[in-house]
C-alpha cells in the first residue's frame, strides 16, 4: 500500500496501533490498558525473575513434551491412514471430529484422572495439537503421485529406498505444514490447560497478577506469551517454505 | 461380502462400537474410580434430558455462544470481505488479525473478567474474541485470492462494481468464508465452555461442576459428551447449509 | 506467386466500408517496463474473421483486451464503430480462454450472465440465453453446471454468453487452445458456419498456424515484444467444399507452410 507514493511494508500498522495504545494507557481511558511503554518496561524487569523464568520453563516443558508426542504419534498414525484404506475409513471419522469438537471439555475430565498438574496440561496440549498433524500427514502422503511410485518401482527402488528417498520428501510439504498447525494450536493448548488447571506455569502467574490488579504485569507476560506464539509460527513458515519449493510442481 | 465389510459406513460404524465397547470395558476395570462406563454415561444423560436439568442449563450455555457467533459472523465476515476489497484496510487491519491467529486468546479471559465483571457480557466478549479472528481472516483470504479472469470477464460484460461484488466476487469466495465461520464456531465453542469454567458455570458447566463435586461422575461425563455432540452437530449442519444454500456445486457427498 | 496474397494495407478494399475495428499506434508498456506492444496499426474489416496470429510472448492477447477495453494503451488509440475505445461496451463480446464461467451457476445462468450484469429482466434474459444454448448445441443442458460438463462443452458456453449480447465485434482468446485435438476441429468447422449466419466481426488469438489459415477470412502475422505487424494475409482457400477437403486442399496446405516458413525464425 502507498502514501504519498512511498510503498509501505506488510506488518507497518502495526506501529500505527502502538502508539494509538501507548495514547490510550497514558490518557488512563481505562484500567485494561496501561501504556505500552510501561508494560515494554514492566517486561524487562520480570524476564529475568525467577518466577517468571520458573513459569517459563514449567510451561516450555509442557509444550515440548505436548508437541513432541503430538507430532510423534500423530505423524506415522497418519502416514499409516494415507496408506492403508481400511485403517483410514475407521480413524477418519474421528480424527475429523476431534479436530473440531471442543475438546477443552475434557479437561475437567482429564484433571480428575491424572491430577491437577503437569500431566494434565500435556495431555491438553496433545489432544489441541494431534489432529491437524495426522490430517495433514493423512495428505501429504495421499497426495503421492502415482507415476512417482511406478517412476520408483521401474528402477527396481526396495521399500526403504522408495521411502527415504522419495516419499518422504513428497509428502513433507504437507507434514511440516500439519507439524506448524500444531504448534500454533498447541501453544492455545497449553495456555487453556494452565488456565483451568491454573497452580502451574503461565496459568498460575495470570491467577496471581489478575488476582492483583497488577495489570502491567499481566500485559508483559501475555505480550511475551504472544510474541513466542508468533516467533514460533513465523520459524516454522520459514521452515516449511524452504521444502515447499517443490510443493506445487509435485 | 467383502465390499460390504470395508465400506466406509460399515468401518465408521464398526470403528464406533469399538471405541464405546472400550470405554464400557476402561469403566468396568475400572481405569479410575473416577471413570464410569459408557452404558452408565448414557443413563444418565437419559435422565437429565428427562429430568429438566438439561434442557434448564443449555440455554444458558448457549446464549453467549449464539450471541457471540453472530456477532463474531456479521462483522467478521464483513471486515474480512472489507479487507479483501479495499487496500488500505488491509493494510491498516490485517496484521492485527495475523498476530491474533496465532497468539493463545485465551490467556485474555482473566482481563475481560476484571473488566466486565462474571456476567453474559464477558463471555459473549470471550466468544467473539475466540471466533472472530480466523472469521475475519478467511473472508479476507477468499475476496483476496477472487480468480483474475472472474472479475475481467464481469468487466468485460460492464457490470458495475455492486453486481461484480454480490455477484462474482462474494459467491466465490463462499467456500472460505464458511471454512472459517465452521473453524470460529469451532473457537466459539471452546471459548463457550471456557467462560463457563473460568468465569462464572451458569450452564453446562454448572451441570459439569456440580456433578463433579458431588462425584456423580456418570452425569458430570455425560454432560460433557452432551455439549461435545452438540458441537459436531452444530459443525456438521453449517457445512450442509452451506452448499445446499450457496454453492451446489461444492457438494462432496 | 502461390494462392496466399500478401497485403499490406486494407485501405484498398474496394467498397468505402468503415472497418469495424482500427486499431491506431497503439502501444503497450506493463508497469514495471516490459514493452508488450509498440505502435501497432491494424485494421479489421467489418463482418468479416481475422486471426491474430503470432509465437508466445508477441502480444495478441494485450491487444485482443486493449480492443475489449479491459486493458488501457499506453499509447494510440482504438476506434470501435467510429467511436474510441475507453472501456466495455455493448459494441464488444469476449470469450475468455479458460472460460471464466461461474462455477456455482446453471449452464442458463451462465449464459444469462451478460444480460444480467446488464439489467435485462430475467424472463427475457434467460429466452435468449435459452435460443443460443441451443445454436451451440447445448440444448438439454441449461441446468447442468460448469464442472458437470466437458471442457468443450464449458467453451461453447462462454460462446453462448458472448454472442447473446449481439455485439458488432466477437473477441475470442484462443478460444479452442484448452479442448482436445478432436473437439478442436469440429469447432473449428461450427466456427465458419456461425461467421457465415451471424454476420460479425469475429477477431480470434491463436497460435496455430493451421486454425488460423481454416477459420480466416485473413491472418494478422504479430511478430514478438514488442508486438508489429509482419503482414497480413488472406488465405484463398474454397469455403464451399466439405471440410476434409479443405483441409487437404492445396492452397490450404500452401499457406500453412508458407506462414511456417515466415514465423520459424523467431521460434529458433
Amino acid at each position: 500500500m502507498k502514501i504519498f507514493g512511498i510503498n509501505l511494508p506488510m506488518m507497518s500498522s502495526l506501529i500505527i496501533w502502538a502508539v494509538l495504545w501507548e495514547i490510550v494507557g497514558q490518557l488512563d481511558l481505562t484500567i485494561l490498558l496501561p501504556p505500552l511503554s510501561s508494560i515494554v518496561s514492566k517486561m524487562f524487569e520480570i524476564i529475568p525473575t525467577a518466577t517468571f523464568l520458573v513459569a517459563l520453563g514449567e510451561t516450555g516443558r509442557a509444550f515440548l513434551i505436548g508437541t513432541g508426542a503430538a507430532i510423534v504419534i500423530g505423524v506415522p498414525v497418519g502416514i499409516l491412514m494415507g496408506q492403508s484404506i481400511l485403517i483410514d475409513r475407521m480413524l477418519l471419522p474421528w480424527v475429523n471430529m476431534f479436530l473440531s469438537a471442543p475438546l477443552t471439555a475434557l479437561v475437567p475430565v482429564l484433571m480428575i484422572l491424572f491430577g491437577i498438574g503437569e500431566k494434565t496440561v500435556i495431555i491438553t496440549t496433545v489432544l489441541f495439537a494431534i489432529w491437524i498433524i495426522v490430517l495433514d500427514a493423512r495428505a501429504g502422503v495421499k497426495q503421492i503421485s502415482p507415476s512417482l511410485v511406478e517412476m520408483a518401482n521401474s528402477f527396481n527402488a526396495s521399500r526403504w529406498q522408495s521411502f527415504r528417498k522419495i516419499y518422504i520428501w513428497a509428502a513433507l510439504p504437507e507434514i511440516l505444514a500439519g507439524i506448524r498447525i500444531g504448534f500454533i494450536r498447541a501453544v492455545k493448548g497449553v495456555i487453556i490447560g494452565q488456565l483451568l488447571v491454573s497452580i502451574v506455569g503461565f496459568g498460575r502467574l495470570f491467577e496471581l497478577y489478575s488476582a492483583n490488579f497488577l495489570m502491567e504485569h499481566f500485559w508483559a507476560i501475555l505480550l511475551v506469551l504472544f510474541f513466542f506464539a508468533f516467533s514460533i509460527a513465523e520459524a516454522l513458515g520459514a521452515l516449511e517454505r524452504r521444502f515447499s519449493y517443490y510443493a506445487s510442481s509435485r | 461380502m467383502a465390499k460390504f465389510l470395508t465400506h466406509p459406513r460399515t468401518l465408521k460404524i464398526l470403528s464406533i462400537l469399538i471405541v464405546f465397547c472400550a470405554w464400557e470395558i476402561a469403566g468396568r476395570i475400572p481405569v479410575s474410580p473416577a471413570f464410569p462406563t459408557f452404558i452408565e454415561t448414557m443413563k444418565a444423560f437419559g435422565v437429565m434430558l428427562t429430568d429438566g436439568s438439561m434442557l434448564n442449563a443449555y440455554p444458558e450455555t448457549l446464549k453467549p455462544l449464539v450471541l457471540g457467533l453472530a456477532i463474531s459472523g456479521v462483522l467478521g465476515i464483513g471486515g474480512g470481505i472489507l479487507m479483501g476489497l479495499s487496500r488500505r484496510a488491509e493494510w491498516f487491519c490485517a496484521p492485527i488479525f495475523i498476530v491474533m491467529q496465532s497468539a493463545p486468546l485465551a490467556a485474555l479471559i482473566p482481563l475481560l473478567v476484571m473488566a466486565y465483571g462474571i456476567g453474559l457480557t464477558s463471555k459473549v466478549l470471550v466468544v467473539c474474541i475466540m471466533a472472530m479472528p480466523v472469521i475475519v481472516l478467511n473472508a479476507f483470504n477468499a475476496v483476496r485470492h477472487t480468480p483474475h479472469s472472474l472479475v475481467e470477464m464481469g468487466a468485460s460484460f460492464q457490470g458495475n462494481q455492486k453486481d461484480i461484488i454480490l455477484k462474482i466476487i462474494v459467491p466465490s469466495a463462499s467456500p472460505l468464508i464458511f471454512a472459517g465461520l465452521r473453524l470460529g464456531a469451532s473457537a466459539g465453542f471452546i471459548g463457550a465452555i471456557l467462560a463457563e469454567l473460568l468465569i462464572t458455570p451458569t450452564g453446562i458447566g454448572d451441570l459439569i461442576s456440580f456433578n463433579q463435586s458431588n462425584a456423580d461422575y456418570a452425569k458430570m461425563y455425560a454432560a460433557i459428551f452432551s455439549i461435545i455432540v452438540l458441537a459436531i452437530a452444530f459443525l456438521e449442519v453449517l457445512e450442509r447449509a452451506e452448499y445446499t444454500l450457496f454453492r451446489p456445486d461444492k457438494r462432496v457427498h | 506467386m502461390n494462392t496466399a496474397e500478401k497485403i499490406v494495407s486494407l485501405e484498398e478494399k474496394t467498397v468505402a466500408s468503415v472497418p469495424a475495428v482500427s486499431v491506431k499506434g497503439v502501444s503497450k508498456v506493463y508497469p514495471g517496463g516490459v514493452q508488450a506492444l509498440d505502435n501497432m496499426t491494424l485494421d479489421f474489416p467489418k463482418g468479416e474473421l481475422i486471426s491474430l496470429l503470432g509465437p508466445s510472448g508477441c502480444g495478441k492477447t494485450t491487444l485482443l483486451k486493449i480492443i475489449a477495453g479491459l486493458i488501457p494503451a499506453t499509447g494510440g488509440q482504438v476506434i470501435v464503430n467510429g467511436k474510441p475505445v475507453e472501456k466495455p461496451g455493448d459494441d464488444r463480446a469476449f470469450v475468455f480462454q479458460d472460460f471464466a464461467l461461474l462455477p456455482w451457476a446453471t449452464v442458463l445462468r451462465n449464459v444469462a450472465f451478460g444480460l444480467e450484469l446488464k439489467g435485462v429482466a430475467r424472463s427475457e434474459r434467460e429466452e435468449i440465453a435459452a435460443k443460443y444454448i441451443n445454436s451451440v448445441g447445448l440444448a438439454g443442458f441449461e441446468k447442468s453446471f460448469p464442472h458437470e460438463l466437458s471442457g468443450g462443452m464449458r467453451q461453447r458456453v462462454g460462446l453462448a454468453r458472448a454472442l447473446s449480447m449481439d455485439a458488432d465485434v466477437l473477441l475470442m482468446d484462443e478460444p479452442f487452445s484448452a479442448v482436445d485435438e478432436q473437439t478442436r476441429r469440429k469447432f473449428q468447422e461450427d466456427l465458419i458456419r456461425l461467421v457465415d449466419v451471424e454476420k460479425k466481426t469475429f477477431i480470434v488469438v491463436t497460435h496455430s498456424i493451421e486454425e488460423a489459415v481454416y477459420i480466416s477470412d485473413k491472418i494478422a502475422l504479430l511478430l514478438p515484444r514488442p508486438s508489429r505487424v509482419s503482414e497480413i494475409i488472406k488465405p484463398d482457400i474454397r469455403r464451399d467444399i466439405s471440410s476434409d477437403a479443405m483441409r487437404r486442399d492445396p492452397a490450404y496446405l500452401d499457406t500453412v507452410e508458407r506462414i511456417w516458413s515466415s514465423l520459424r525464425s523467431y521460434v529458433e
